[in-house]
């Protein structure tokens, strides 16, 4: 009877050796081990009580003027002293996001779906706002798929087996999708209002 | 000014802004001299990230010169060069206190699970970001630091997110001599974690991703062994494989929302929007990692749910470790490893593009064009 063995240390207390050992990899590679001290690792441990070292001056900051109703979590007691003012709610997705903020909190699914609705709501709000503009939007410049001309497009994927090759095809119906539906609601639209009127 | 705006997804351009005005008195308005995009910038672009407005600038990885300070700023003058923590953070808050810079509380009302980040939605707080000749700096005598005369403005600029990250993700991994760490994702917080892990003495560092060019700065900048997961039916079987069916130690997911490897996961979450995103990387990770291993989570997911495999990670004892890098914390060692050699930012830097042209820049980064790993944007280049 022969003992029962294995090649593979997994099977048995032994780890697998690696095929360099620490002072091969300390004469190949720039500064290797220079931090396997853990207490020369910057943000070791990870909560360090030392409310002194900031920079800050305060124990709690002036407050930034609220210009208008700024929308807030739900889970905050206050509204933050700082916060951005970039993009004010407006139009439709204005009203979606501050029913969002007001009504559910950031641990309900409703509130960040709303969110994304609102987000595409905007998109479109803001592409025909523009076209009431001296700068109408211009999906060619503002993708810019142009870059598919000067940054060797065709070269960067063919032959390559990339992985997200597969779905790239669905970003221009990403992007272009949503007009081309609408653009055909319209001539459908119109056809069915022009046959109505001719009776 | 001239600032990168949002217009929908997949779709930016840039547009004449007011210059921002001081709002509070630590306030600090910044000239942007570099700013570069991220990956994560990706997800806005993608429109994958909630309560992205357009008319937003996004960009939080900037480097510039003071240009006006509030009323109450002592650390900083008109004229100062800075870089600037992609984290906004009061520096007071009970968090802030703790070190946790990225997780302030006093600076994103719309959120509590989040910090404040610049450009970056309103989800984090709805501050406008430094791809823009100007930029509103909240909190200027905690956050922004002045470059140090030493450091080229392409280093700094790096540091001001990505390497700091990448360093972070590697520390999270709580890596002990000889480990074998596997690192998802060739970008450049995947490059900078894998570099990094060598500084912690791990002793065989494996990078996984599916773009060749990627794989190859991975050899010879992070002195990696690499992997292209298009060439094998299963990444994690050829991971244990490689590592006598153990496993590696430390995985770190250096992907985030928008990981491909399968194709239902990436649609649903990347182009459908039914996932906070697809967490591919992160399954990979948990699956691949050995058993009672860490797993470091530096890729950036949205809000809502994604479908990860939660049973194996409790079932294999796994310790999940992540947050948003607490930049201003990394600095200082950071700065050592730069001045010293052992890390130099800029070497992944593969663009320079004028701001007037960003709109092509997204796309270049979005599709993968032109081997490129890192773009840098220059406001002032015409």
């Amino acid at each position: 009877m022969t003992e029962p063995t294995t090649d593979l240390p997994t099977y048995t207390a032994r780890k697998p050796p690696n095929a360099e050992t620490s002072e091969q990899l300390r004469a190949r590679i720039p500064g290797w081990g220079a931090d396997l001290d853990p207490a020369d690792r910057p943000a070791v441990p990870r909560e360090r009580f030392d409310p002194g070292t900031s920079g800050a001056h305060w124990e709690f900051p002036e407050r930034q003027p609220e210009k208008w109703p700024r929308e807030r979590s739900i889970e905050h007691a206050i509204l933050t002293p700082v916060f951005g003012t970039s993009c004010p709610p407006k139009g439709l997705s204005g009203a979606i996001r501050k029913f969002s903020y007001r009504r559910y909190s950031e641990g309900r699914a409703a509130h960040w779906l709303l969110l994304v609705a609102a987000d595409r709501v905007d998109a479109w709000e803001s592409h025909l706002r523009s076209f009431a503009s001296p700068r109408p939007d211009n999906p060619i410049t503002q993708t810019g798929v142009l870059a598919e001309f000067t940054r060797h497009g065709i070269a960067s994927r063919r032959g390559r087996r990339r992985a997200d090759v597969v779905h790239q095809g669905l970003d221009p119906l990403i992007v272009a999708g949503p007009w081309l539906v609408a653009a055909g609601a319209v001539v459908v639209g119109t056809r069915a209002l022009l046959r109505r009127a001719r009776g | 000014m001239r600032a990168m705006v949002y217009r929908g997804p997949y779709k930016v351009r840039v547009e004449e802004k007011d210059v921002p005005p001081i709002e509070h008195p630590n306030d600090a308005i910044v000239k942007v001299s570099l700013a570069a995009i991220c990956g994560s910038d990706l997800h806005l672009y993608h429109g994958l990230m909630p309560d992205t407005r357009v008319g937003m600038t996004f960009g939080h990885e900037f480097v510039g010169t003071v240009h006006e300070v509030g009323s109450s700023v002592r650390n900083l003058k008109p004229g100062d060069r800075v870089m600037v923590p992609f984290n906004i953070y009061c520096g007071s808050c009970f968090f802030c206190a703790r070190g946790l810079y990225s997780n302030c509380h006093n600076v994103n009302p719309n959120a509590t699970a989040v910090g404040g980040i610049y450009g970056y939605s309103h989800t984090s707080g709805g501050y406008d970001g430094g791809q823009a000749e100007y930029v509103r700096v909240p909190f200027a005598d905690v956050g922004p630091a002045p470059i140090p005369d030493w450091m080229a403005e392409e280093d700094a600029v790096l540091l001001t997110d990505a390497l700091a990250t990448g360093y972070f993700g590697a520390q999270l991994g709580d890596i002990v001599e000889g480990d074998v760490v596997v690192v998802f994702g060739a970008g450049p917080v995947g490059l900078y974690a894998a570099k990094s892990a060598w500084l912690m003495g791990a002793g065989r560092v494996i990078v996984i991703d599916h773009l060749e060019y990627r794989l190859a700065k991975a050899r010879e900048f992070a002195h990696a062994e690499t992997y292209n997961f298009v060439e094998y039916d299963d990444i994690v079987v050829h991971l244990k494989k490689i590592t006598g069916h153990l496993g590696a130690d430390v995985a770190i997911d250096a992907v985030g929302a928008e990981a491909d490897g399968n194709l239902l996961q990436h649609v649903t979450a990347a182009k459908l929007k039914l996932q906070g995103g697809s967490p591919i990387a992160l399954n990979w990770a948990i699956d691949g990692v050995r058993k009672g291993g860490t797993i470091s989570v530096m890729g950036a997911y949205g809000p809502i749910f994604s479908a990860v495999k939660f049973g194996d990670a409790m079932n294999k004892g796994l310790t999940l470790r992540m947050n948003q890098a607490p930049v201003k914390r990394q600095w200082p060692r950071l700065f050592e490893h730069v001045r010293n050699g052992y890390l130099k930012p800029s070497d992944i830097v593969t663009h320079r593009v004028p701001l007037e042209h960003i709109a092509e820049a997204y796309h270049m980064f979005s599709a993968k064009l032109d081997g490129c790993i890192k773009p840098l944007i220059v406001p002032s280049a015409g």
